[in-house]
């Protein structure tokens, strides 16, 4: 511990401090504990839904509630959990993994969290104010256009979308920074962790598909409020403009959910398997092919449209082929295991879950790539059950596996091992009686987004199970509360590293400081935990020489991780979080009136360019510490 | 009622489908059982270590050719199983496309929440329009035109087709054919507002020869009702709210937002497929459709009971 | 702790917008039973539930009001987006306009449209000359647009 350092880092105290930090440790933090929070309350809806649906024509909640529980569960999910958390685990984890003192532009990422929990608000209480969206969490035209969605529903849903792709374009762009220029010295790409490769090749995949959707729902908005014509065929416009713009940002966004999870069964398969991955190689160039082919599926969803059989073919040929780089990963990690030096402990556990359940929905996947196959499940609860098994196989179970494996560092306590196996087995047991007959019902005709079914289609008995199984979820999510409650306050104390595992984060101390390292190592090898020191030491072992009063960080080279300069990093600030605050008005006002663009444009203009403005003290203190030839 | 599932096919639409699903089913079960036999093998093979155990790292400098080997070979069979059923994929979506020339064109609309069927004719006096019922002849193929009033709806009757969308400003067709005669159910399988869920029909395939006699009937306007409460009902549903929505022929109610009644009384559902056409199911629809589909259309029609019995009376004649 | 202090500081917002968005959003679905005379009835908030101007806006397309009035520019009958009114513009006048009729064409519709539905109608009428509120006064239909959306018009007395 250096006082010194963590008095030059640390965010500063208090309340207002709290709103002024900038650490990507509370960042990080903030983010998995709001995207749980979220999840926690789409789980509920889910919970509520599926109430209605365990007994045929069941009367305990009407359409329109009813509609804007999956709607809102679908947004939920994946705007405010799913792509969050990711980003919360990479703000969290990737700079110390890099062996960096802190996430590159500091305040541009507190300000995207601040706009990613105003966005979630404002979504939930509009539907507690009964102006939650009733569209889908895709939000079709013409139904979500001007004339078949009275109200301000649509716009709610249309807005939210700008304030998650701002936040997420954001935080994108840190963690790219980060893995790019801010690795310790010697950490070559080569040498970059698992992990950090999938979270980098997941930001850039977040950049090219955001915009995306955040011009299909600026469009909406503009179709909604001032009369343009982008979706109205009756002047020019078209439908199908809509699902275009958002399966092609839709697609790849599930896949900003599925990486993230490759990247932590990248990182906790090797550690108990006691051996570093197999393919190493072999995984990178299967995660970035993964990334560049995800953008070319969007079609996949829109078989049962009169788009042309040659081009939907195509896409039929794109989709089957995307299985092939993921097929790479698992025959890596099984031949990791295969050959390694097994201890299953609960992060294991989860991460086996994996190859049952992630497996599973791929195959259904490939059975729904086709497009004729597709013309008869799409829109079934076949696809529901699809879409689960690989969400919640290939994302949520390796999520809970990196959140027993990080806790540790993150809290500094171990969580209870005996909890956490029950907890487990409730929930892979609890998903698949979940949603395993969601397959079936599919091909026994129950379509999709249905509040109710008749008595006589024979439908209840599968829904009754399924039901069932969403009960023993939502038993387990409880158990894993309670798991962390407890571990948090009186856990078994973690070392710096419980697991023995071989990455850099394992080598600060749990929780680590406010400046992560007290000197940022030199990187060797792939594992740098893991490699033996030579004798003698290979010099230089460790970076000497970076100021301690003054927030200076060294920067690398892109590929090498040469040392190139030295930077300055910002101070905490409250600006980050106003100007956040007047962004938000600027956004919920502009779907009232197009007024809002020019009163509301004012204060955010003020807010960033006070953030931005210079001051004398931090400018005196660069000086002090720049070194003239 | 009748069934509505996807592996009970009676055309050769449903029935290509079908077999490329098994197919796909028998492809997938295999490496799903071979991946999870790898984990498992690996998990009960793999010699224990605890967290203190020193990692191997043998790796970083000796090659592991084993798992190369295993892996590459296991790669090439995904990757040829992949082909086989992507070329199974094409074909069976050339054999959806290869019916040929159809017997017969529908125009079905979808509307919130009811399908619009209309029969055309080169000569008009034999078109006519009906709604929630698609009549079909055994063994012909039947082109039907999609259209939509609103928003985007999709028709899907699983044991004859796959599902196609209805989009508002687009055309679309679905080309099916029943080989056997029988009633099947669908529904609308895009999300379409408030009663996506209760916007199903029946599909309904006829010997020819019963085919044309439906047909025939359809074509004839209603006839003039015999009985005085029933020209009663007759008065009451012209002049009042009913025709401000409701079509039937031969009467002064020509409007089009709401299904064509003319021959309603020979449908065998109300509602969009929804209820059984008796007597006290329409009177309950009648007056309060908001309690069964809240959110349709149609509003609620409080009236005295002479007046529900002389329209039920009424509609009971439009066979 | 300052997520407490979060929601101490929220809830003046969340009680304003609570009164304004309830109305907005409403569906009225059900027919509601009849109504005591001492109770506001259900169709006083019209003007600020865009549920009911939006179907009010389809039934007056469904019903061919727009055989003589067009969208609200007229022609066989008066224009109803102007601010001329013969007979007041009063939701009880055109109510009545409605339901009884009028001298020179107007039919009545007593006994041919739901009460409701009626005052459905009423309110996309009042929308029509900007008397309704901006946020739930109807936007474009997806149709050939003939003009400024009700939600945009300024109010014309």
């Amino acid at each position: 511990m250096n006082p010194m350092l963590e008095q030059t880092w640390r965010d500063p105290p208090g309340f207002l401090g709290a709103l002024a930090a900038i650490d990507h440790k509370a960042i990080g933090k903030r983010y998995i504990v709001t995207a749980f929070c979220f999840f926690l309350a789409a789980g509920v809806l889910a919970a509520l839904m599926r109430l209605q649906l365990a007994r045929a024509e069941s009367t305990l909640i009407g359409p329109d509630l009813y509609n804007q529980l999956f709607t809102t569960h679908g947004t939920a999910m994946m705007f405010l959990f799913a792509v969050p958390v990711m980003q919360g685990m990479a703000i969290y984890l990737v700079p110390l993994m890099v062996g960096a003192r802190a996430i590159a532009f500091p305040r541009m990422n507190a300000f995207a969290y601040w706009i990613y929990l105003f966005g979630g608000l404002f979504l939930f209480v509009s539907l507690l104010l009964d102006i939650g969206p009733d569209n889908g969490w895709f939000s079709y035209v013409p139904l979500a256009g001007p004339q078949y969605a009275p109200g301000k529903r649509a716009d709610v849903w249309a807005q939210m979308i700008t304030f998650t792709e701002l936040s997420g374009l954001l935080a994108a762009i840190a963690i790219i920074a980060t893995v790019l220029k801010l690795r310790a010295p010697g950490m070559t790409l080569a040498r970059l962790p698992l992990f950090c490769w999938a979270m980098l090749v997941t930001q850039f995949m977040i950049l090219f598909a955001m915009p995306a959707v955040m011009l299909a729902s600026t469009a909406l908005i503009l179709d909604r409020l001032v009369s343009t014509h982008f979706y109205n065929p009756a002047e020019g416009g078209d439908a199908l403009l809509w699902q275009h713009l958002f399966w092609f940002f839709a697609h790849p966004e599930v896949y900003f959910i599925f990486i993230p999870g490759l990247a932590f069964m990248s990182s906790i398969i090797p550690t108990f398997s006691r051996r570093p991955i197999y393919g190493y190689p072999a995984i990178v160039l299967s995660l970035t092919s993964t990334a560049f082919l995800s953008f070319g599926l969007w079609v996949h969803h829109m078989f049962a449209t009169h788009i042309p059989d040659l081009g939907k073919s195509f896409f039929t040929a794109a989709s089957m082929m995307i299985a092939i780089p993921t097929a790479i990963q698992i025959f890596c990690w099984i031949a990791t295991m295969w050959t390694g030096r097994l201890e299953v402990r609960t992060p294991m556990l989860f991460s086996l879950a994996f190859f049952f359940i992630l497996v599973l929905g791929g195959l259904t996947g490939i059975m729904v790539a086709s497009v004729p196959l597709d013309l008869q499940l799409h829109d079934t609860y076949f696809v529901v059950a699809h879409l689960h098994y690989v969400l919640i196989g290939g994302a949520v179970f390796p999520l809970f596996g990196a959140w027993y494996y990080w806790f540790p560092k993150i809290t500094g306590r171990l969580m209870s091992e005996r909890l956490g196996r029950w907890q487990f087995w409730l929930f892979f047991i609890g998903f698949n009686v979940a949603f395993y007959p969601m397959h079936h019902l599919g091909l026994q005709g129950m379509p999709r987004r249905v509040y109710t079914y008749p008595a006589d289609m024979g439908w209840q008995p599968l829904n009754m199970l399924a039901t069932a199984g969403a009960v023993l979820i939502v038993v387990s999510v409880l158990l894993f509360m309670v798991n962390a409650l407890r571990s948090y306050r009186g856990g078994m104390r973690a070392g710096e590293n419980p697991w023995g595992a071989g990455t850099l984060e394992w080598a600060s101390a749990s929780p680590p400081p406010a400046y992560n390292y007290d000197r940022p190592p030199v990187v060797r090898a792939r594992d740098p935990l893991w490699e033996p020191i030579s004798e003698p030491p290979a010099e230089p072992t460790q970076v000497i020489g970076l100021a301690e009063r003054v927030r200076e960080v060294l920067v690398t080279t892109v590929l090498d991780a040469m040392p190139s300069h030295r930077l300055v990093f910002p101070h905490p600030s409250l600006w980050p979080f106003l100007s956040a605050v007047t962004v938000t008005v600027f956004f919920i006002g502009s779907i009232f009136t197009p007024w809002a663009v020019l009163w509301g444009g004012i204060p955010v203009a003020i807010a960033v360019t006070l953030w931005f403005w210079p001051k004398r003290a931090e400018t005196l203190e660069h000086l002090a510490v720049e070194k003239r030839p | 009622m009748p069934p509505q599932h996807v592996l009970g096919s009676v055309g050769p639409q449903a029935l290509a489908i079908e077999r490329l699903w098994w197919l796909t089913l028998i492809i997938c079960t295999v490496v799903f059982i071979a991946v999870l036999a790898a984990v498992a093998w690996a998990l009960f093979r793999a010699p224990r270590g605890d967290l203190t155990t020193p990692p191997d790292l043998s790796s970083m400098t000796r090659p592991e050719r084993g798992a190369a080997v295993g892996i590459v070979a296991a790669i090439t069979l995904c990757a040829l199983l992949l082909v086989v059923l992507t070329i199974a994929s094409f074909s069976t979506d050339r054999a959806l496309a290869s019916l040929g020339a159809p017997s017969l064109e529908i125009e079905v609309t979808g509307h919130q929440f009811w399908w619009e069927v209309r029969y055309s004719d080169t000569d008009p006096s034999r078109s006519f329009t009906t709604a929630n019922e698609i009549h079909i002849p055994v063994g012909r193929p039947v082109l039907i035109k999609l259209k939509a009033e609103d928003v985007i709806h999709s028709l899907w009757v699983p044991n004859l087709a796959g599902k196609k969308d209805l989009i508002p400003g687009r055309d679309a067709t679905l080309t099916l054919r029943a080989d056997k005669p029988g009633t099947y159910r669908g529904q609308c399988a895009e999300y379409c507002g408030a009663q996506h869920a209760k916007m199903a029909f029946l599909l309904i395939a006829d010997p020819p020869e019963q085919y044309e006699a439906w047909a025939a009937a359809e074509r004839k306007p209603a006839r003039e009702p015999g009985e005085a409460e029933q020209r009663r009902g007759r008065d009451l549903f012209v002049n009042g709210r009913c025709g401000m929505c409701h079509a039937v022929q031969g009467t002064s109610a020509a409007a089009r937002y709401g299904p064509d009644l003319t021959h309603f009384a020979s449908r065998q559902t109300l509602a969009a497929g929804m209820l059984p056409n008796t007597v006290g199911h329409l009177a309950g629809w009648i007056l309060d459709p908001q309690s069964i589909k809240p959110g349709a259309n149609m509003p609620a029609n409080p009236m005295q009971p002479a007046e529900l019995h002389a329209l039920l009376a009424y509609l009971g004649t439009l066979k | 702790m300052s997520v407490c202090n979060h929601k101490i500081a929220l809830t003046p917002f969340l009680a304003i917008a609570l009164l304004a968005g309830c109305e907005r959003e409403r569906r009225q679905y059900e027919l509601p039973a009849a109504q005591a005379s001492q109770l506001k009835p259900a169709h006083a908030n019209n003007e600020r539930n865009a549920y009911a101007m939006s179907q009010g806006k389809n039934l007056f397309r469904w019903y061919n009001c727009t055989g003589c009035h067009a969208n609200g520019g007229g022609g066989m009958g008066p224009a109803l987006m102007d601010d001329k009114w013969r007979y007041g513009n009063n939701p009880e006048d055109i109510y009545a306009s409605i339901m009884d009729g009028r001298p020179n064409g107007m039919p009545a519709f007593r006994g041919r449209i739901n009460e409701d539905q009626v005052w459905q109608l009423v309110a996309y009428v009042r929308s029509m000359s900007g008397w309704a509120r901006k946020d739930a006064a109807p936007s474009r239909n997806d149709s050939l647009y003939p003009g400024e959306p009700e939600s945009m018009r300024d109010q014309r007395n």
